[in-house]
């Protein structure tokens, strides 16, 4: 694969809040997190020049305006700032808008923030009578919860590619194991097959342990020029390669939260490559290599079924093969090339905002080789993506 | 949201629209453009025109909800699970959601099935009987 490229920017710190439920503030969890990041990157906080927070719309005003909000917790220190929300994607446009700083020039050194405290159960949508409103239509309609859309996606996969209970159970039963050694998890618990099944039906096909809880957590990151990272005395950082936050292409045939209903393809052939696979191929072909570069990846486990779909939207395999890739034991740790190292959305839960950041968090302690207790063997190179409400999503590579 | 669709005479259609110079329906009625980003319509909402969309197709996926939801789902009481059925429409060559009729459930289903439209009750209050539109399974 090509060495480098000249839109790499450096990662050059790190720092998560546990996840789990602290019943705290957000802005806890994030002060936590960018402290732990700069400490790692052994940057001042007075000399970062852009704070990117990711926004988290459940918690009122300070959510809304999470940048200044993160900012504050800091210090102010005059640095320029922006918040962004794009759903479960909100974190990698932070990081997006940040990278597009340091390689503009307009700044050497730039913080990225996320973090939330999620309520128990169901994601609700925003209160309020909201007709016009699709996220709180089908719920008012149809009763379409999350796991509604996750139960449809599972049931497809079985009804097309012929991937049972046991399939969805074992993927849970990798990624707890996974999850053992991971600090910032909020489980850490061996699950069995047997335990999977014998957990309540949420959405059949997928039971309570196929389906991802809601959680509080926080993820930031030390994001800076090569030419800084060098001059810093690190001559070979972790590197971001690529990001990509492309949107749909006319017509989506797959629904997506919170869709009642497809576009049709009635008047445009649909495109070649689905919605989170045209996510991934922009990553891939911004950084110049390709599915079979890849050490690992950290994918967006909201279900158990759900990740094998993302095998094949990146690459890992041909549409139809996730079962047989997931069987063959190239998924786990110490196979070809493990998926969710960290223990995924299934040790960890949604803390929306800091998911994708806490992705390239996973991504740069694993490309350090300081992933203890689940590191992948020789990581060079690692993926993560995730995909939001209403076409939002992202696919980010990350190499050292 | 009785404009989502109507029901005279028993007969239930979905009221979507679609745009006259490319052909694509819209659920919901969408008023604003045409959102085919090759069609060349003038896209200020004068090419959409009211739809009535075909009423029977076969189930993309399915799945049901054993647990009450949040509002703003209005649940029986006591709680009762509902199943929903996303379903391809061959002439519109789109997949519509919604929930299947009472009384089915997942096991009543399969990928591929035939099913069309209905009426059925999605809450009552003191009002009213609050109506919305369902999947029924019907013979090949
Ligand atoms: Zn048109």
């Amino acid at each position: 694969m090509p060495d480098t490229n000249d839109r790499d920017i450096a990662v050059l710190g790190a720092g998560m809040h546990q996840w789990g439920k602290w019943g705290r503030n957000f802005v806890e969890y994030g002060l936590v997190a960018a402290r732990a990041a700069l400490a790692d990157a052994g940057v001042d906080h007075r000399d970062v020049g852009y704070i990117a927070g990711a926004d988290t719309i459940r918690n009122g005003y300070p959510g809304f305006v999470s940048g200044a909000t993160f900012a504050q917790a800091l210090g102010w220190s005059g640095a320029r700032i922006s918040s962004s929300y794009a759903a479960c994607a909100s974190g990698a446009q932070a990081i997006a808008n940040a990278r597009a700083q340091i390689l503009a020039g307009l700044t050497d050194v730039a913080l990225v923030v996320g973090a939330d405290a999620a309520p128990k159960g169901f994601f609700q949508p925003v209160g309020g009578e909201r007709r016009d409103d699709p996220d709180w239509l089908r719920f008012h309609l149809l009763g379409a919860t999350n796991p509604i859309y996750f139960a449809l996606y599972a049931r497809r996969r079985m009804a097309l590619h012929g991937a049972t209970l046991d399939d969805f159970a074992a993927v849970k039963v990798k990624n707890a194991k996974h999850g053992l050694n991971n600090p910032y998890a909020r489980y850490r618990k061996e699950v069995s097959a047997e335990e999977v099944a014998a957990s309540a039906v949420v959405s059949d096909p997928l039971r309570l342990l196929d389906i991802c809880a809601t959680s509080d957590g926080g993820a930031a990151l030390v994001l800076t020029s090569m030419e800084y990272a060098r001059r810093h005395g690190i001559a070979d950082p972790v590197r971001v390669r690529a990001l990509s936050t492309v949107t749909p292409t006319f017509p989506k045939t797959v629904l997506d939260l919170p869709d009642f209903a497809t576009d049709s393809a009635v008047a445009v052939e649909p495109p070649p490559r689905t919605f989170r696979s045209a996510i991934a191929h922009a990553a891939y072909e911004e950084a110049g290599i390709g599915p079979a570069d890849l050490s690992f990846a950290e994918v967006y486990d909201l279900s158990t079924a759900l990740e094998l779909d993302w095998y094949e939207d990146i690459g890992l395999c041909e549409t139809g093969g996730a079962e047989d890739l997931l069987r063959s034991g190239a998924t786990t740790l110490g196979g070809r090339v493990p998926v969710n190292p960290s223990g995924g959305l299934s040790c960890f839960g949604e803390a929306i905002p800091a998911q994708a950041i806490a992705q390239i968090c996973e991504l740069t302690w694993q490309l350090r080789g300081r992933a203890e207790g689940r590191q992948v063997d020789d990581a060079l190179a690692g993926i993560a993506v995730n995909q939001g409400l209403f076409g939002h999503g992202s696919a980010i590579i990350a190499t050292r | 949201m009785a404009e989502w669709f109507t029901a005279e005479d028993g007969a239930v259609r979905l009221v979507g629209s679609r745009c006259d110079t490319c052909g694509t329906p819209y659920f919901p009625r969408n008023t604003l453009a045409c959102r085919n980003p090759q069609c060349a319509s003038p896209k200020d909402g004068s090419e959409l025109a009211e739809y009535l969309f075909s009423t029977r197709g076969r189930i993309w996926s399915y799945a049901d909800a054993r647990y009450k939801p949040p509002p703003p789902y209005v649940s029986s009481d006591p709680f009762e699970p509902y199943v929903v059925a996303a379903v391809e429409l061959e002439v519109e060559q789109m997949v519509i959601l919604g929930q299947v009729v009472r009384g089915f459930t997942v096991d009543d289903l399969a990928v591929g099935m035939p099913v069309e439209l209905a009426l059925g009750v999605l809450y009552e209050d003191e009002e009213a009987e609050h109506t919305v539109w369902m999947w029924r399974p019907v013979d090949a």
